[in-house]
């Protein structure tokens, strides 16, 4: 009897919400037709898929295109160097927006720190085809002006392979990363310094604390959650690498270093209609990416910290 | 920063702002700055040498043997301005309608009376965790009919889940009393997202907007997957075609005779398309950099 009468208080609520109900009903179809049928798709990674049978008729082989695509040479290759190259931007690049944050928040001139921060945060609005173009342009071997210069100063006799050379374009590749999120990294580091309390500063500095004894005694330590929080969720986006980025720097002289999964799935899927291969590797790169995230937020959550999410 | 503090007990006098030690930082910083700037000095300057003094390796942060033959025959190529046009109309029309689908998904689910609202914040939140893969959505694309038209760029990202948890979390920030106070006054729903609601989160949606133009104006990986038609290709797209060569500028559009063809200028022109695809943020940029830093506090903050 309860039952029936929450259930009669349930449908009346919902009644009443009904404006509510259709606004949402909009957004939560598309959410089903393009973010979850896909879901669904991933199926096709089980299958021997064919265009004309369909995700529906087509043949279960189990996990056959996964043997085969393991047995590629391409794809230990591709794995490495999505991993590698997101563990050197890691290294390299985690630490300095949060140095530049710490140096833009000492600046006294108010103009001079806002005039840096405008111009440090542009290459985070550019599109990776712009940055790759002016890449491409700038480490050429001989015009481009790094090397001419290098070697008009007599600093080099030959010129560095920035971009010929498959190590070299790693850390160019890394290099440029780091660039590109320099700036706009500082942002949430410089509003988290802002949120230390300023007594803690006064203290530090009654007691004699100078400059640098204030950074690192109250500066760090106040902005530690932050580090740690973003840290864990940088980890967690380990299998996740860009399309463009990667596609618009590589050639065909470092293909064995630039070649990644999303190159990797683009090349055997969308250029060779291999489309049950592909998706093996882009499902196979989902569930390890599922894995990282959600341990990543378990981890942030267990800290005591608030993930992003 | 330590300048403004109240200090009651001891007094500081006012710093200089240019002390030693300030004028090293600001120097340090200064560096990093130039990082970002030279590379744009450098591509203009290309863009406006000629191409001998480009191969010569002559060409730093200044035009040498100064021409704007590039740019000229950038600008005679119709297809080129055609593809600004283009990509902006296409910049547009996705964010008017990511806007709306964000704002429609987001306000009722700050409504705590929804029935349902755990399930549907979960349905919503799943897919930043897992998402099919570029293969299954090419197929669904693809399945819809969509391929080689505009509409593939605009439909499959219409919600930005990130984004719209932030719209989630600036409608939740807002007094819940206004609602009480309207239905009083015989409103609906609608009635009160539009004309309470909307009013009180201009900024915010000032923010989303721009995040969803700046993104689909930088987008590329989705027009490389499904487009192929040129007339549909948005500038991400053509740039990447200049710069790795598959397409030439229309030389023949301004050179009438045979022998000065996209060769003779191609560093320069494509340094010029750099410039040209780069020029519209930089016209933005200043003015819409605060709300994109507002918009990442409040991301990382709520959510």
């Amino acid at each position: 009897m309860s039952t029936i009468k929450l259930l009669g208080k349930t449908l009346r609520r919902m009644a009443r919400d009904w404006r509510l109900y259709l606004m949402l009903m909009i957004p939560v179809v598309w959410y089903l037709l393009f973010c979850y049928k896909p879901m669904i798709g991933v199926m096709i990674a089980f299958q021997k898929y064919s265009l004309v049978k369909g995700m529906w008729g087509s043949k279960f082989v189990g996990l056959d295109n996964f043997e085969f695509v393991m047995k590629l040479r391409d794809f230990p290759l591709a794995l490495r160097n999505t991993l590698w190259l997101n563990l050197m931007g890691l290294v390299m690049g985690f630490p300095v927006p949060i140095i530049l944050a710490i140096m833009l928040n000492e600046i006294r001139s108010k103009s001079v720190k806002r005039v840096s921060q405008t111009l440090l945060y542009l290459p985070h609005f550019l599109s990776w085809i712009i940055i790759g173009g002016m890449v491409l342009k700038i480490f050429a071997p001989t015009t481009g002006v790094v090397n001419a210069t290098l070697l008009k100063w007599g600093l080099i006799d030959k010129n560095i392979p920035f971009l010929t050379d498959g190590p070299t374009w790693q850390l160019t590749y890394t290099l440029v990363g780091v660039w590109q999120n320099m700036g706009w990294g500082t942002i949430l580091y410089l509003s988290a310094i802002t949120g230390i309390n300023m007594e803690l500063f006064e203290a530090a500095r009654i007691d004699g604390a100078n400059k640098m004894q204030q950074i690192w005694h109250v500066t760090l330590p106040g902005i530690r959650s932050t580090i740690v929080v973003l840290l864990i969720l940088n980890i967690g986006q380990m299998m996740n690498i860009s399309f463009d980025r990667p596609y618009i720097m590589g050639n065909t002289l470092v293909q064995d270093y630039c070649d990644v999964l999303s190159t990797f799935v683009y090349r055997t899927g969308i250029t060779n209609h291999k489309f049950d291969r592909a998706t093996a590797i882009g499902l196979f790169q989902s569930v390890v990416g599922l894995i990282l995230i959600s341990g990543a937020n378990f981890i942030t959550n267990k800290l005591g910290e608030d993930g992003i999410w | 920063m330590t300048t403004a503090t109240y200090q009651p007990e001891i007094k500081i006098k006012k710093k200089s702002n240019w002390t030693v030690s300030q004028i090293i930082l600001v120097a340090v910083i200064f560096v990093f700055v130039l990082t970002c700037v030279m590379p744009f000095l450098n591509v203009i300057a290309i863009s406006l040498s000629s191409k001998s003094a480009i191969l010569r390796g002559d060409v730093s942060f200044w035009p040498v043997e100064f021409e704007t033959k590039a740019y000229e025959i950038l600008f005679a190529d119709k297809s080129m301005v055609n593809c600004l046009f283009y990509t902006v109309q296409l910049t547009v029309i996705y964010t008017a309608l990511a806007m709306v689908m964000t704002i429609l998904m987001a306000y009722p689910l700050t409504k705590k009376r929804l029935v349902g609202r755990k399930f549907f914040s979960f349905l919503a939140l799943f897919t930043m965790y897992f998402s099919g893969g570029t293969i299954p959505i090419y197929l669904n694309v693809k399945d819809f009919g969509l391929l080689d038209s505009m509409w593939s760029l605009i439909i499959p990202g219409l919600v930005s889940t990130y984004n719209m948890i932030i719209m989630k979390s600036f409608f939740a920030s807002l007094p819940q009393e206004l609602e009480e106070a309207a239905t009083i006054d015989g409103a609906n729903d609608f009635q009160i997202l539009l004309q309470v609601f909307l009013p009180l989160s201009l900024a915010s949606i000032a923010t989303l907007t721009l995040f969803y133009a700046v993104g689909k104006w930088n987008s590329f990986a989705d027009a490389k997957y499904y487009i192929q038609t040129k007339a549909l290709q948005p500038l991400q797209l053509r740039l990447y075609n200049i710069i790795k060569g598959s397409t030439a500028v229309d030389v023949t559009a301004i050179e009438g005779n045979a022998n000065s063809n996209a060769q003779n200028v191609s560093e320069s022109i494509e340094a010029a398309t750099i410039i040209f695809a780069t020029l519209p943020i930089l016209v933005v940029y200043p003015f819409v950099q605060r709300y994109f830093v507002s918009g990442v506090t409040i991301g990382a903050v709520k959510g």
